[in-house]
């Protein structure tokens, strides 16, 4: 079990309704069902995960977050959650918008761009950062909107979405990182809520 | 079973026939008085029947489903590149259940059967019979094999369609549905090809408005345009071309031949085989069905609510290439599953082979179908 999903797990009521975008091999959603009743649904885009979800026996659903959400309705989940995969995808900040519009609240991991490696290898070396938690050279990477923990910050305030829970980790997920966070942590997680109108 | 058995083939198979003395009330208001279903089963019911899994067929199938009737038989089951010992439905592993529907032209109780207040073939008397009805007349043939409880219902296209239907109508006896190139109903244009389908057969001199076995007729004519025209649905332009380009069949332009492109030959070839298996008032009768087929009306056509009905757990494929139940209608049914808070797998598998995808061996499909069934035969216990 990945510490990470442990984290994640931690944040979410039992029995919830939960969708997982960029759900991988499923080894989230089994973990909620096992240890919280909570009967979820994957959404990915690789076969290879699919096939695996397949024969665990979670629910996955093929689809390309690049597609949008809008083929499910409002309100539809009580809890949205992606993890490391807002870096990825083409459209960050709707994809942001439909995650609060399909569900209630939601659950966002990243990558942290502004770790004191990343900026090493940029001032120092005058190169692409490739840290563990970033593990990809520029010409293959998935990542296509990587951002700071900073950054995220002020895109959420900006849209006025309360921060319900926030911390950040070391990149074995097992240190919460309060000092600096946004120099010395490597994940962050945020709970958010909608917009209040 | 059988010493000289193909690897991966259930080997030779004998059709049986039930018969059912109550009289059935179709969904149409008629009562038939008793009839009979034609079926084939595959692969050995455990002690605790628990392993049985239905095979519906879609608008041209019947029960023979896989294996051969005699080792000269020229072409195996409609579907036998994934029923076996081994393959996607894994006969090791399941006891496949295969009918021919009601209203079916191969053994069981149909339009060529006899009508026993007139003594004479039903013909296009035969009432109709919808999705419903089929779903009805199967649970009274599981009742009769003794099976309460299927592990997995599976059908492709109308097969699909009868899958969903199962779950809505008869949740405590099945497990599983798998849904495959299927819609929850048909669009305008689905039945706006059924119809000019069913125009070329009705507007046949030979059709004799469905009383054509009384005049030693057959709507050849018809059965064939209908077939070549439903062929054409069930492939799509990329992988037509891929098959047969504008390859000439005599290799000159303007040759005295009728036949000029390879892909008029398949297509001649197809309606002239149908038009010779098929009956004509039963094609009309399955193309029928598929266009009343809603299960949401029962609900006041909320999808939702109606696979609310349901227990049983769903996977969902179709084929990027399918524009007859295009991947978006799977996607409309896995969409109503989630609202309903179901348990539902989907994926859509890459094939330039259109509907008739589902029908072929295409390796993540049979990956997919089999990971699934594999997965809830472990989960059966013996």
């Amino acid at each position: 079990m990945r510490r990470d999903l442990e984290i994640i797990a931690d944040l979410i009521n039992p029995g919830a309704r939960v969708l997982d975008l960029g759900c991988g091999d499923g080894d989230l959603l089994r973990h909620l069902a096992s240890a919280k009743g909570v009967n979820g649904y994957g959404i990915e885009k690789d076969a290879d995960e699919i096939a695996i979800c397949i024969r665990a026996g979670v629910n996955v659903i093929e689809h390309d977050l690049d597609d949008g959400l809008t083929r499910f309705p409002d309100s539809s989940f009580d809890m949205v959650v992606m993890t490391e995969t807002l870096q990825a995808v083409a459209a960050p900040e709707r994809l942001l918008d439909e995650m609060l519009r399909i569900g209630e609240e939601c659950i966002v991991t990243f990558p942290n761009f502004g770790h004191w490696r990343c900026r090493m290898q940029l001032a120092s070396r005058g190169r692409m950062p490739v840290a563990r938690h970033i593990p990809h050279s520029w010409y293959d990477t998935p990542n296509i909107h990587l951002c700071t923990f900073r950054d995220f910050e002020e895109l959420v305030t900006g849209k006025g979405l309360p921060i319900i829970e926030r911390f950040v980790v070391d990149a074995s997920y097992e240190k919460r990182v309060r000092w600096i966070p946004n120099l010395f942590g490597t994940i962050a997680f945020y709970r958010l809520g909608r917009a209040r109108a | 079973m059988q010493a000289s058995k193909e690897p991966g083939s259930v080997g030779i198979v004998v059709p049986k026939t039930a018969r059912f003395d109550a009289p059935l009330a179709l969904q149409c208001g008629v009562t038939l008085p008793g009839f009979e279903l034609a079926y084939e089963t595959y692969g050995e019911l455990n002690a605790n029947r628990s392993n049985a899994l239905l095979v519906c067929h879609a608008l041209s199938g019947d029960h023979h489903a896989a294996g051969r009737h005699s080792p000269e038989d020229a072409k195996p089951g409609w579907w036998d590149t994934c029923i076996g010992p081994g393959k996607p439905i894994d006969t090791d592993l399941f006891h496949v259940v295969s009918l021919n529907n009601l209203g079916g032209c191969n053994g069981s109780t149909g339009p060529r059967s006899t009508d026993p207040n007139t003594g004479e073939p039903y013909g296009a008397n035969f009432p109709t019979v919808t999705v419903k009805d089929w779903v009805q007349s199967q649970a009274l043939l599981a009742d009769h094999l003794g099976i309460e409880r299927f592990a997995a219902v599976v059908g492709g296209s109308l097969g699909g369609m009868q899958a969903l239907q199962w779950a809505i109508d008869e949740p405590e006896r099945i497990a599983n549905a798998v849904v495959i190139a299927a819609a929850p109903k048909l669009s305008a244009q689905n039945i706006a090809f059924n119809e000019i389908a069913r125009h070329a057969i009705v507007s046949d001199p030979d059709f004799h408005e469905g009383t054509y076995f009384r005049k030693g007729a057959n709507p050849d004519k018809g059965l064939m345009l209908a077939r070549m025209l439903g062929h054409v649905t069930y492939l799509s332009d990329d992988g037509m071309g891929d098959r047969f380009g504008r390859e000439l069949k005599s290799g000159d332009i303007g040759s005295a031949q009728d036949v000029q492109f390879q892909v008029e030959s398949y297509l001649h070839y197809q309606g002239t085989s149908f038009s010779r298996r098929f009956d004509a008032n039963t094609y009309i009768l399955m193309t029928r069905a598929l266009d009343y087929f809603d299960p949401a009306l029962d609900f006041g056509g909320d999808l939702v609510h109606a696979l609310g009905q349901a227990k049983a757990k769903f996977l969902v494929l179709s084929f990027t290439s399918d524009w007859r139940f295009a991947p978006e209608r799977s996607g409309e049914i896995v969409d109503a599953l989630i609202a309903a808070g179901r348990d539902v797998t989907n994926a859509t598998v890459a094939s330039a082979a259109g509907h008739d995808s589902f029908l072929l061996p295409i390796e993540r499909y049979c990956d997919l179908l089999g990971s699934y069934l594999a997965r809830v035969a472990a989960e059966l216990g013996d």
